[in-house]
């Protein structure tokens, strides 16, 4: 295309000469045909300046995931430029703050009248060490699980609320257990059951269980296990461990059981 | 009722007099297996038309109601004759003709049904209930008649004649029946338990539940939906409150309803870890047991739980408060006082205490008759701990009398508002049914199948 302009132009050239010839010989006799002219001097247009970018750098050039990174650059001579990975056309100068996720390499190309150009830079990313776990919890065990562990039912005999002497030993035992657990755990409390065996009606095993459980009770209260902290309920006989009809079952049901409250 | 009775016939004066003014424990026992009872004589009624399909609901229910009721001798229908009479004018007398031979007596020529038909062997009736049915005005009606056969003539035999109204179905069929019959067992100082309630506790759910059902197992209803545990029902004397004792909050609680809204009614419990077995008394106060000061105690509140006060002041477990209908004025309950579980009485004011079982056994679920003179309850007596039997005993006379044994564990008996049945509960499988009995220990009927179903309360019915 260039080319032709040229050429058209040194033909249109030629051609004026022509033409002011041609008028002179009008005047005078034909002399001889001028030589021909003289090849028109065609000059080269100036050339456009060569696309140039000056600077693309990263700021810094190593980040750690979720932090930013600064992309600055200058370019000259371009009419056209923009970067990958999304950033898209930018101007000439400028800076933009990109989050690469991951170790990204960013390429700004320009390009102009002077040609193209492109420069990477990459941005390293670095995954961050884990957070710390959480601090382990002590190694205690809760209030529930010691009660439900190591915590062991008074046994009555048939139709009675004392405390009988194995059941005097137990409930000592279950005394030591109940303050260590309320040491340990200032808002628990315990619900102390009472329960019988299947034999007597269930109206006056709702009264003899509930005078179980209150018996069980004062003996703790009176081993120094705070009274605030116990609650009692009876359940009759609406709960039993087992239903055979034998006394070795019916004195597993007889009990004064400790429980979570609430 | 004395002259009532005067009026309508002399033999039912003679046989229940004594009996239904003193029914003691002896006296009902006797009354109903001593073979003193009135006979009668209950033909199977015909229905004319539409009503004809609803005649085997009616002469079934008819004759239940009759039978069951402990108070009349029902004659084998086999025995009857064959022209059974349907309204007075099919009764003929008999004529006399002069004897075919000279020195032979004279005939008795039948002319048809007569009352000697029934009051002769092989019926021997004193009574004779017939009558027929009919569709009137899309209205099932029943013509009935109660007959004294013993009389000479119709007009003087009649003691009931009367009309009664139903729906064309065999609802009606029942309803009239039952009618009928409540009229019948009034003129022996009976009364019908139609009507009447029973509720109960069932686990059929997969938890205790208060349920109800009528007297004769039909109707179950469940009335609670706590899905806790909720036991130990009572119902007040007009049948218009029940209550029962309930874990649905956490401790043992007593909660009051209406029977008619089944809807909650307020009740303050005390503050004690054990609230149960509610008692309501005629003048609105409510019986419970209470723990307090780390016994059970019997206590009585006003029926909003207001007011309470202690009644027994001991230490012992003391529970199944349960108040004279007759007086109002003394308790039975159960108390380990005196050691074990025995029967105690007491008055309101918790004074003039005594025991009422003789120390031996353990003793449960005390029932006041309504006659205010016989109870019952349950009792070991006899045998191991846990084997229950019901016992009535005149209270006067101190005499137990065992109306169950060799059957299971049976407990919770409870009597009827006539005054001659008993429900209970027995054991007597892998489950705890409910059955009903008269209070000589007949006639045993078992109500419920499903599930466990305990603690029977017989109670008169809302309508």
């Amino acid at each position: 295309m260039r080319m032709n302009t040229r050429t058209l132009s040194a033909a249109v050239f030629a051609a004026v000469l022509l033409v002011s010839v041609a008028g002179c010989k009008k005047k005078a006799p034909a002399p001889a045909p001028p030589p021909p002219a003289p090849p028109p001097k065609v000059e080269e247009p100036p050339k456009p300046p060569a696309v140039r970018i000056d600077s693309f750098t990263a700021e810094p050039r190593s980040i750690e995931r979720g932090q930013s990174a600064t992309l600055r650059w200058s370019v000259a001579n371009a009419t056209d430029i923009s970067i990958d990975q999304n950033v898209g056309a930018v101007q000439a100068n400028g800076t933009r703050q990109v989050f690469p996720s991951d170790s990204t390499t960013y390429t700004l190309a320009a390009t102009g009248p002077g040609g193209t150009d492109s420069r990477s830079v990459t941005v390293d990313v670095s995954s961050p060490p884990p957070p710390p776990p959480p601090k382990a919890p002590p190694p205690k065990i809760s209030g529930a699980e010691m009660l439900g562990r190591e915590a062991q039912d008074a046994y009555f005999d048939y139709d009675k609320s004392d405390i009988r002497e194995d059941a005097r030993q137990v409930l000592t035992r279950d005394a030591d257990l109940l303050k260590r657990i309320f040491a340990g755990d200032p808002n628990f409390t315990v619900v102390i059951e009472g329960h019988c065996d299947e034999r007597g009606s269930a109206e006056y095993n709702l009264g003899l269980g509930d005078r179980r459980a209150t018996a069980a009770k004062d003996f703790l209260v009176q081993l120094g296990v705070p009274s605030d902290r116990l609650k009692t309920i009876s359940y009759g006989k609406e709960r039993p461990v087992c239903t055979e009809a034998n006394e070795e079952c019916y004195q597993r049901n007889r009990r004064a059981h400790l429980s979570p409250g609430q | 009722m004395k002259t009532k009775l005067t009026a309508v016939c002399a033999v039912a004066v003679a046989l229940f007099s004594a009996g239904a003014l003193l029914l003691t424990g002896q006296e009902i026992r006797g009354t109903i297996t001593q073979g003193e009872r009135p006979s009668i004589a209950v033909p199977d009624f015909r229905g004319s038309g539409d009503a004809q399909r609803v005649m085997n609901t009616f002469n079934e229910t008819l004759w239940n109601e009759l039978a069951n009721s402990g108070v009349l001798s029902m004659r084998a229908k086999s025995m009857y004759p064959v022209d059974v009479p349907q309204q007075p004018s099919d009764f003929r007398p008999p004529t006399t003709s002069p004897p075919l031979r000279r020195g032979e007596a004279p005939r008795t020529v039948r002319n048809g049904p007569w009352l000697t038909d029934w009051s002769g062997p092989p019926v021997s009736a004193a009574y004779l209930a017939f009558g027929y049915t009919a569709v009137q005005g899309g209205r099932l009606v029943l013509f009935g008649w109660l007959y004294n056969v013993a009389q000479p003539d119709p007009a003087s035999a009649q003691v009931i004649g009367k009309l009664y109204f139903g729906s064309v179905d065999n609802e009606g069929a029942k309803n009239v029946a039952r009618e009928f019959a409540a009229d019948i067992l009034r003129q022996f100082g009976a009364q019908s338990l139609a009507g009447t309630k029973i509720y109960f506790v069932s686990d059929r759910t997969g938890y205790k539940e208060i349920w109800s059902m009528d007297y004769d197992g039909s109707n179950q209803q469940q009335l609670t939906n706590y899905k806790s545990t909720s036991s130990m029902p009572a119902v007040s004397p007009d049948g218009s409150l029940f209550a029962f004792t309930t874990y649905a909050q956490g401790n043992p609680k007593i909660m009051v309803y209406s029977a008619q809204t089944r809807k909650r009614l307020p009740f303050y419990n005390p503050v004690s870890s054990m609230v149960a077995t509610p008692e309501f008394t005629a003048d609105g106060h409510i019986l419970f047991s209470a723990a307090i000061d780390r016994w059970a105690q019997i206590c009585i509140a006003n029926g909003d739980g207001s007011q309470m006060r202690r009644i027994s002041n001991v230490h012992a477990i003391e529970v199944s408060p349960r108040v004279n209908p007759k007086t109002g004025r003394d308790i039975l309950f159960i108390s380990g006082r005196s050691g074990g579980q025995q029967l105690w009485r007491m008055a309101m004011e918790g004074t003039d205490l005594e025991r009422l079982t003789s120390g031996e056994g353990d003793v449960a679920n005390p029932s006041w008759n309504p006659n205010g003179q016989t109870i019952a309850f349950a009792w070991t007596r006899g045998y191991e701990p846990g084997n229950f039997n019901i016992f009535i005993m005149d209270i006067a006379k101190r005499e137990p009398i065992q109306l169950t044994q060799n059957s299971g564990r049976n407990e919770n008996p409870w009597w009827a508002p006539d005054g001659n049945h008993l429900v209970f509960s027995s054991k007597r499988g892998s489950t705890t049914q409910i059955y009903t009995m008269l209070a000589d220990g007949t006639n045993v009927q078992r109500l419920t199948t499903q599930g466990n179903n305990t603690q029977p309360v017989w109670a008169k019915g809302i309508n």
